[in-house]
């Protein structure tokens, strides 16, 4: 069982909430952070642990986008296409990714490393354009920078041009 | 450029600031909890917020101090404050940097909210996408717990006031109140019924809280300073305070800038954004966040307070600006937003669910120069069937954009319109369907 492994987070996680199916995100997250996407096994689990019917975890989880119910790549590149970073170009990313990838949005690439999507907007509309892989995001893309991430990606599964907390200009106009 | 006193991203502007619970307390961080649970009642913090006029930050405005006072008193609990981390509006990212930079501050103000409305526990709404702050906000509860200003027994008051942080896992709407309790519950994250409201019938149907980051933020500096200080910032005396307004688009400098409420778009476009980004000028803008209608240059001079860009016909809402230069197609602009809308509906309600759908289907036969001689006068009473008749605030939201450049921006949309009649082909025999 996928949750034995994680009895610990798992009680913690329980003890956050008067009741229990309050535990039902945090738990189907902890399961995609293993397995990469949930699985039907995985969903049980839960369910079982949570004292919920399967019918109900999945209609929770088809209501989320987060959550995969196939496998996906290693690195899921997901770059937001809603107005603010369309305004910034953020078609030309997706252009840039398809070419260098050759994979268009929904598909993953043949050595199962990469998946690519389109997505709403991730909250950073101010540094447009940008894309999240897996937990980062990178942001103020150029073709250049596109190409460089994921080639450190393939070749060393990480790349410091990820952002770290937010930075940004303040009222007096200094850039930080 | 004028230079303005900060408020809540003064802290991060110091450089080296690290966010840690050291710095925040050097620079004066959690005196605020020290005073109010020394010195005063409950019910006083909540006359200080009154006084106050801060008004929620999230979108709707809802002033702060009474939204607590619908807490009923005699309730015998458990009573629960959820601050909504959700920020999915398109155009809006300051929640995002107050905390990863700061979080320490919002989290003061929690526990000031949870100790004002009677509440020991409290969880803060993260949008599951925002791992970085999630992680921050985790190790900045753990540290103010091992500090004494969280847990079972903060600052020896035997009081007890738990934070935990809760991700979501992709869904807007889960940004409204009711959605987000829904999926704090473990559901999908659909609106409920108004009323009975959070305050009387919220998480778990207990009486509940629901406060935006920004809002919470503002807090201990209304403790530390009164309220009347705060009454006194900003565009008085409905609008007061600063706000962090995020700009977005075609600028010279994008970013989030905290200016006091009643400075006026132009001076916020072009002396604090920086103006155009070329010689392009502008050509209109979004005022707050991706569900408040367009307004042209001629809105220029509208003030940036609650009210004013109410009368302009469109709202501050989320706070994000965003400008888009002359030669943006505004159908093209209606027609990203409607699709932003139309995956974010969360189908409960058939106007909304159906709506969303031929709006964005109509605008996509436009813009793609398919678009039929009536197809305004559809969207137009499309949009009339939506608003209002939706069970939350999304319906109003959605038909913004489109009302908003159907109204300023006609032309455009008659041009392509006209431009799809002269090239489709014209047949003058009559079709004849065979099976
Ligand atoms: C469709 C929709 C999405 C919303 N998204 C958010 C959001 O992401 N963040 C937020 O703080 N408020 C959001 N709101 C507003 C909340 O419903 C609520 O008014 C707010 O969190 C209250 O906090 P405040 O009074 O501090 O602003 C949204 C409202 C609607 C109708
Ligand atoms: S208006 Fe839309 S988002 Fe809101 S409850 Fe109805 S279907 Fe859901
Ligand atoms: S529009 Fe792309 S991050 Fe907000």
């Amino acid at each position: 069982m996928l949750l034995e492994k994680f009895k610990d987070e798992v009680e913690e996680i329980l003890s956050r909430y008067p009741v229990k199916r309050s535990a039902l995100l945090p738990l189907l997250n902890l399961a995609q952070r293993e397995e990469g996407f949930v699985s039907e096994p995985a969903m049980r689990d839960i369910a079982k642990v949570l004292e919920l019917t399967p019918p109900q975890v999945f209609e929770t989880v088809t209501f989320y986008t987060m959550f995969n119910l196939k496998p996906i790549g290693k690195f899921h590149l997901q770059v937001c296409k809603s107005l603010m970073c369309a305004l910034v170009r953020s078609d030309d990313v997706v252009t840039w990714i398809s070419k260098k990838l050759n994979i268009v949005p929904g598909q993953t690439t043949a050595d199962n490393n990469f998946t690519l999507s389109v997505v709403e907007c991730l909250g950073s509309c101010g540094t447009g354009p940008m894309m999240q892989v897996n937990d980062d995001y990178y942001e103020q893309l150029t073709e250049e920078k596109v190409v460089r991430v994921l080639d450190d990606l393939a070749r060393d599964g990480n790349c410091h041009l990820k952002s770290g907390p937010f930075m940004f200009p303040t009222t007096s106009g200094k850039s930080r | 450029m004028a230079q303005y006193e900060t408020i809540l991203l003064k802290n991060m502007e110091q450089p080296g600031y690290s966010g840690s619970l050291e710095d925040y307390e050097r620079a004066g961080g959690y005196q605020a909890l020290r005073k109010v649970l020394k010195d005063m009642q409950p019910d006083q913090v909540i006359e200080e917020v009154k006084k106050s006029s801060l008004r929620g930050r999230g979108g709707a405005g809802f002033p702060t101090g009474v939204k607590w006072g619908f807490i009923p008193k005699d309730h015998p609990g458990p009573k629960y404050l959820c601050c909504n981390a959700d920020e999915s509006e398109p155009g809006t990212f300051k929640d995002r940097q107050l905390m990863e930079r700061d979080p320490h501050q919002m989290l003061e103000g929690m526990a000031i909210t949870c100790f004002a409305i009677g509440a020991e526990t409290s969880y803060v709404y993260i949008r599951g996408e925002f791992r970085l702050g999630a992680k921050i906000l985790e190790k900045a509860v753990q540290e103010a717990k091992a500090a004494g200003y969280l847990g079972e027994n903060v600052l020896g008051t035997g009081r007890t006031i738990n934070i935990f942080v809760h991700a979501g896992a992709g869904a807007y709407i889960c940004g409204e109140e009711t959605a987000l309790l829904e999926s704090l519950e473990g559901k999908r994250g659909q609106p409920r019924f108004k009323p009975p409201f959070p305050a009387t019938h919220g998480l778990y149907q207990k009486p509940t809280v629901v406060n935006n980051v920004e809002t919470m933020a503002n807090i201990p500096h209304i403790m530390n300073k009164g309220g009347e200080w705060f009454a006194g910032i900003g565009s008085p005396p409905k609008s007061c305070g600063t706000r962090i307004f995020c700009l977005s688009g075609h600028v010279n400098r994008p970013g989030n800038y905290e200016v006091p409420m009643g400075m006026p778009f132009r001076e916020f476009i072009y002396d604090v954004g920086g103006g155009m980004r070329s010689d392009k000028p502008l050509k209109a803008f979004i005022p707050g966040g991706a569900s408040a209608p367009f307004l042209t240059p001629e809105h220029l001079d509208v003030k940036m307070d609650f009210e004013a860009v109410a009368m302009a016909g469109s709202m501050l809402g989320s706070g994000g600006v965003t400008v888009m230069e002359e030669g943006t197609s505004m159908v093209w602009a209606a027609l990203r937003l409607m699709e932003f809308f139309y995956h974010e509906s969360c189908g409960k309600c058939t106007p909304c669910r159906e709506g969303s759908s031929w709006l964005t289907q109509i605008l996509q036969r436009i813009w793609n120069k398919q678009g039929r001689q009536g197809d305004l006068d559809l969207l137009d009473e499309l949009c009339k069937n939506i608003a209002g008749r939706t069970i939350c605030a999304f319906g109003e939201a959605e038909v913004g954009p489109i009302q908003s450049t159907l109204k300023y921006f006609r032309h455009e949309y008659e041009e392509l319109i006209r431009e799809a009649e002269a090239t489709r082909p014209q047949s003058k025999e009559i079709p004849v369907f065979t099976h």
